[in-house]
C-alpha cells in the first residue's frame, strides 16, 4: 500500500490575481500577476524553480498549446514545463504534478500555474469545449448548466425533495457565496444578493436560475511547494503542508451502466474517502474545518456536501438551510466567495480555491478571516455529473 | 398475387393553425382569411423527408412488414442531391447490406411511379418483395398559396407475391410535359402557374383518359370503383375528373385537406393508407392517382386479409397524435423562411468526419449498441470492455439494437443557454428497461411536459446542420409517449 503524500510536501508561497473580466489583460499578464505574488510570498526566485505545471483548458481562446506560454511570460531559466488539462480540475491538475516531483524527489521546489482568459470569446458563459470527432455525432446537445442542472432533478427525486424546497436551498447557497464575496477585494463579484433575487432570477437551465449559476471571468492562481525540511531551512514557519490530494475520474459507469441514481458525484465519493483516508481523517464533519468546494452550480455544491461525508445523504436541504455552511457555521464553505463571485477560469480555479485555504491557515484572509481554522480542503470538479474527473485536496499546519 | 402486404405512415405531431398563418398575412392579404380554416401538418426543425420516411417504414415493420430486398424511396425534397438517401433510411432502419435502393424523385407522381416499379419488379418475380416509401417536407414561400395547402407527411407500403390485403389489379400511365409548377436545380421553391390553367388544361385532359385506359386494360367498370384517391388542392379539380370518367360522385376519398395539407409525393400513399384504415372494405375496388407532368392510374382490390393488417400506428393513428401549433414564427424558423440571429455560440463548426460516421455507421445511425456475451448487460455505445463493474470482459459484445427499446427519464433539463431551433434544448439520462442508458436529446416536447419517471421511445432525427457544407448528421432522440 503506498504511503500517500501526507507532509511530505508544504505550500512554500501562493498567488492569485485578481479574477474578473479584465479586458486589459491578456493570460500573459494574468500569469505574471499571479507568479509575482507567489515568488515573493514563497522568498525565491526563478533561478530556484526546478520545474513547472501549467494548467489550461480553453486552448482556442487562451494561450494555445504546449508550455512555452508559461515559459515564455515568466523568461523560466528553460526548466521542465508541462502543459495539464483535465476539464474544469484542471488547476489542481498542475498542483498535483508540482507536489509529486517534489514529494518524488526529483524537484526541491517546483511551481504550479493555472490562467484562463475566457473574456475574449465574445459572448457570456463558458465557450464550447471541442468533443472530439465521434461524441458530436451523438451526445445530446447542452450546456454546463443544462447537465449539473440534470442533478436536481434525480436529487429531487430520489429524497422527495419538492422542487420549491430545493430552489429555496440552492438559493441560500448563492446568496451565503455571493455574501462571503463581499469582503474579498479579489473576487469578481463583491455584491450581496437576497434570496428572492436568486429565486427569480431568469432561467438558464431548469431549475438553474442565473445565480445559480458561477460567473464567466479571467484569472490566474499560483503556488511554489517544496518539502517541509526546505521550508524550514529557509527560515519559514507557519508552514502549511498537504495532509492528501486525490484525484477520480468516471470511467464510463455513470453514463452507460444502469446503477447510478443520477443524484450524486460517484467520483467525488471516492476522492473524498481516498483523500480522507491519505489524511487520517475519520470523522470529517467533525474535523474539516472549512472547505472550498466546486460550485460552479448552486445545485453541485448541494450534493457535494453530501458526497464529501460533510452531510449525512438525503439531509444536505436542512444544513444548507440552517446556516451550517455559512460563515458563521460550523464548517464554513466558500469563504472567499467560491466560484459564485470568482468565476471560473478554468485552469486557475483549482489553485485559486487552494489559496484561499492557505490564506486561512496561515491567519491571512483579512476580513475573512476564520477562527483558528487547521485543516482546510479543496474540491474541484471537471465534467459534468454523467462522467467527470473530482479531485479533493486537503492542507493543513505541519 | 401481387400487391400491398403491409403499410404504415407518419405525419409529423405539429399541426399548424391555418388561422395563424392568416393572421400573420391578413394586413398585406385581406383574402387570406378565407384560407385560414384547419390545419396542416409541419415538420419539427429536426425532421425531413428522410426522417419521417424512416417513421413511416418503422410503422410499417411493426404491421406485418417484412425485411425487404428493396426500398424505393420517393420524395421531391431529398435531403442530399447525391448521397443515396433511400440508403439512409435503410441504415437507420439496420436492414442489411443485402439490399438494392433506389430514389425516386422529380415530380409530385413519384410516390405512385415508385410503387409501380416495385409493382413490376415483385410481379415479374425480380424480388419477392419490396418496401416503397414516399416522404415529402416541402418548403413554400411566406405567404404563398402553396404554405396554407401543403403538408408534412410520409408512407410506406411493402409490396409482396403472398398474403395481399390490396392485390393490384392494373395500371396505366401518361407522360406529358405538362408544367404547372417547377423547381430548378439549386433553387429553394416551387414556381407556379395560375390554378384553373392547371385545373381544367391539366386536371380535366390528362387524367380521365389515362383512367379509361386503366380501366379498360383491367377489365373494370367505371361503376365497380369504390374509391377514388388523388390528391389536388385544386377546388372541384377531383370531382371534374370523376365526373368525366363516369365514376359515381360519392368515391372520391378524402384529401386530408382538414387535419394534415397535400403532403407531396407522398400523398397518394397518404390518402390510400387513410382509406385502408379506415373505410376500405374487402372486395372494394380502389382507384390510385399520381398526378405530375402526366399521371399513373393504378387499380386494386381490397382482399381479407385487409382486417387484420393493423398494428402499427398508420396515418389516421399520426393524424390523432397532434399538437396544435399557433405561433406562425416558429413555423417559418423551422422552415428556414427568416434570418435568425442565432448567436455566437451556434457559430461553431459542425464538420463530420466521414471516416468516423462510416466505422461507427451501425451506431450512429442504427441506434446499434451492444450486449456482453458474458454478463448480458445491454450498454450504448457497444466498447470492447463491458460496461458492467463486475464483469468488464474484453470483446465479448454483440450488436444490439436499442430503436424499440422503451425507457424512462432519470434525470432531465430544459436548457435555454445551448442553442436549439427550438430552445429550451431538453435532453436527460433515458435509462432503458432492458438495460443500457444514455443521456439524449428529447424531441417533440414543450416546456413542462417531461419529469423524472417519464416514459420515452427513440426516434430518427435531425442531430445538427452543417450549412457550410451542405451536410445533415442524424441520430436517435427520445420522445415522451
Amino acid at each position: 500500500m503506498a504511503a500517500g503524500i501526507k507532509d511530505k510536501v508544504a505550500i512554500l508561497g501562493m498567488g492569485c490575481s485578481k479574477f474578473g473580466e479584465r479586458w486589459e489583460a491578456g493570460a500573459e499578464e494574468l500569469i505574471v500577476e499571479a507568479y509575482e505574488e507567489a515568488i515573493q510570498d514563497a522568498g525565491v526566485d526563478r533561478s530556484q524553480l526546478d520545474a513547472a505545471w501549467f494548467s489550461t483548458a480553453m486552448e482556442n481562446v487562451n494561450v494555445g498549446k504546449g508550455g512555452i506560454a508559461l515559459s515564455t511570460a515568466l523568461r523560466l531559466p528553460n526548466i521542465a514545463v508541462t502543459r495539464v488539462e483535465n476539464f474544469c480540475a484542471s488547476g489542481s491538475e498542475a498542483f498535483r504534478g508540482a507536489v509529486y516531483a517534489v514529494a518524488s524527489g526529483a524537484c526541491d521546489i517546483a511551481l504550479a500555474l493555472g490562467v484562463e482568459k475566457l473574456k475574449d470569446t465574445g459572448y457570456g458563459g463558458l465557450p464550447a469545449a471541442e468533443q472530439g470527432t465521434l461524441n458530436p455525432l451523438w451526445a445530446a446537445t447542452g450546456s454546463a448548466p443544462g447537465n449539473f442542472a440534470q442533478l436536481a432533478s434525480a436529487y429531487g427525486a430520489k429524497h422527495g425533495v419538492n422542487k420549491e424546497d430545493l430552489k429555496r436551498a440552492l438559493a441560500h447557497i448563492s446568496v451565503k457565496s455571493h455574501a462571503n464575496g463581499v469582503k474579498n477585494p479579489k473576487a469578481h463579484l463583491q455584491k450581496a444578493i437576497t434570496e428572492e433575487q436568486a429565486l427569480n432570477a431568469p432561467m438558464i437551465a431548469e431549475p438553474l436560475g442565473l445565480f445559480d449559476c458561477c460567473g464567466v471571468s479571467d484569472g490566474a492562481a499560483a503556488a511554489i511547494v517544496t518539502t517541509p525540511e526546505i521550508a524550514k531551512s529557509m527560515g519559514k514557519d507557519n508552514i502549511v503542508t498537504i495532509k492528501a490530494l486525490q484525484l477520480s475520474l468516471s470511467n464510463g459507469t455513470e453514463a452507460a451502466y444502469n446503477a447510478w441514481d443520477g443524484s450524486y458525484f460517484h467520483t467525488t465519493r471516492i476522492a473524498a474517502q481516498k483523500a480522507y483516508k491519505e489524511a487520517g481523517i475519520d470523522k470529517p464533519r467533525d474535523q474539516v474545518s472549512m472547505f472550498e468546494c466546486h460550485d460552479c452550480f448552486s445545485i453541485t455544491e448541494l450534493v457535494t456536501m453530501e458526497d464529501l461525508y460533510l452531510s449525512a445523504e438525503g439531509t444536505v436541504v436542512n444544513d444548507v438551510m440552517d446556516g451550517f455552511y455559512d460563515a458563521d457555521g460550523q464548517i464554513p464553505c466558500q469563504i472567499d466567495g467560491g466560484l459564485k463571485c470568482f468565476g471560473h477560469p478554468i485552469g486557475a480555479s483549482g489553485i485559486r480555491m487552494l489559496y484561499e485555504m492557505y490564506l486561512q491557515i496561515q491567519g491571512r484572509a483579512g476580513d475573512r478571516q476564520l477562527s483558528n481554522p487547521s485543516i482546510g480542503m479543496t474540491h474541484n470538479l471537471g465534467g459534468s455529473p454523467v462522467s467527470n474527473v473530482a479531485s479533493v485536496c486537503i492542507i493543513g499546519a505541519a | 398475387m401481387t400487391g400491398i402486404t403491409s403499410f404504415g405512415g407518419y405525419i409529423p405531431k405539429l399541426r399548424m393553425q391555418r388561422a395563424s398563418i392568416a393572421g400573420a398575412h391578413k394586413w398585406a392579404d385581406p383574402g387570406a382569411a378565407l384560407k385560414g380554416k384547419g390545419e396542416r401538418s409541419m415538420c419539427n426543425w429536426d425532421e425531413d423527408a428522410i426522417t419521417m420516411g424512416v417513421e413511416a417504414v418503422r410503422d410499417c415493420l411493426k404491421s406485418g412488414g417484412v425485411i425487404p430486398e428493396a426500398v424505393y424511396f420517393a420524395s421531391t425534397t431529398l435531403p442530399f442531391q447525391e448521397r443515396q438517401n433511400a440508403g439512409i433510411i435503410s441504415t437507420a432502419l439496420s436492414l442489411g447490406e443485402d439490399l438494392s435502393v433506389l430514389d425516386v424523385t422529380s415530380s409530385q407522381r413519384a410516390g405512385t411511379s415508385a410503387l409501380l416499379q416495385a409493382l413490376a419488379a415483385v410481379k415479374g418475380d425480380q424480388l419477392d418483395n419490396v418496401m416503397v416509401v414516399a416522404s415529402d417536407h416541402r418548403r413554400s414561400k411566406s405567404a404563398s398559396p402553396q404554405e396554407f395547402t401543403f403538408g408534412d407527411g410520409a408512407a410506406a407500403v411493402q409490396i409482396g407475391n403472398k398474403d395481399a390485403l390490396l392485390e393490384f389489379l392494373g395500371s396505366h400511365s401518361i407522360t406529358v410535359d405538362f408544367v404547372d409548377h417547377f423547381r430548378g436545380a439549386g433553387e429553394d421553391f416551387d414556381y407556379q402557374w395560375e390554378e384553373r390553367w392547371i385545373r381544367d388544361e391539366g386536371y380535366q385532359k390528362i387524367v380521365p383518359p389515362a383512367i379509361a385506359k386503366a380501366l379498360e386494360k383491367t377489365g373494370i367498370k367505371a361503376d365497380d370503383v369504390n374509391h377514388f384517391v388523388m390528391p389536388a388542392t385544386i377546388g372541384r379539380a377531383v370531382q371534374g375528373i370523376v365526373q368525366k370518367s363516369g365514376l359515381d360522385n360519392t368515391v372520391v376519398c378524402d384529401t386530408l385537406h382538414q387535419q394534415c395539407g397535400e403532403t407531396g409525393a407522398a400523398h397518394p400513399l397518404v390518402m390510400l393508407l387513410n382509406l385502408l384504415e379506415t373505410d376500405a372494405k374487402a372486395g372494394e375496388t380502389v382507384m390510385l392517382v399520381g398526378f405530375g407532368q402526366g399521371c399513373d392510374v393504378l387499380l386494386f382490390k381490397v382482399t381479407e386479409a385487409i382486417s387484420n393488417s393493423r398494428g402499427g400506428n398508420g396515418i389516421s393513428g399520426s393524424l390523432a397524435n397532434r399538437r396544435e401549433e399557433t405561433n406562425y414564427q416558429k413555423f417559418l424558423v423551422f422552415n428556414d423562411l427568416v434570418t435568425l440571429e442565432k448567436g455566437m455560440r451556434a457559430e461553431k463548426d459542425s464538420k463530420t468526419a466521414l471516416t468516423v460516421l462510416y466505422r461507427k455507421r451501425d451506431m450512429l445511425l442504427g441506434l446499434i449498441g451492444g450486449k456482453c456475451t458474458q454478463c448480458g448487460t445491454a450498454q450504448f455505445p457497444r466498447q470492447d470492455i463491458c460496461v458492467n463493474p463486475q464483469c468488464h470482459e474484453s470483446h465479448c459484445q454483440e450488436p444490439y439494437s436499442f430503436v424499440e427499446e422503451a425507457g424512462q427519464i432519470q434525470s432531465w433539463s430544459a436548457d435555454y443557454l445551448t442553442y436549439t431551433m427550438n430552445p429550451p434544448s431538453h435532453y436527460g439520462m433515458i435509462v432503458f428497461d432492458n438495460g443500457g442508458r444514455f443521456m439524449s436529446d428529447f424531441t417533440d416536447v414543450e416546456v413542462g411536459e417531461i419529469d423524472v419517471g417519464t416514459r420515452v421511445k427513440m426516434v430518427f432525427r435531425i442531430k445538427e446542420f452543417d450549412h457550410s457544407r451542405g451536410f445533415i448528421r442524424y441520430f436517435w432522440k427520445g420522445v415522451p409517449v
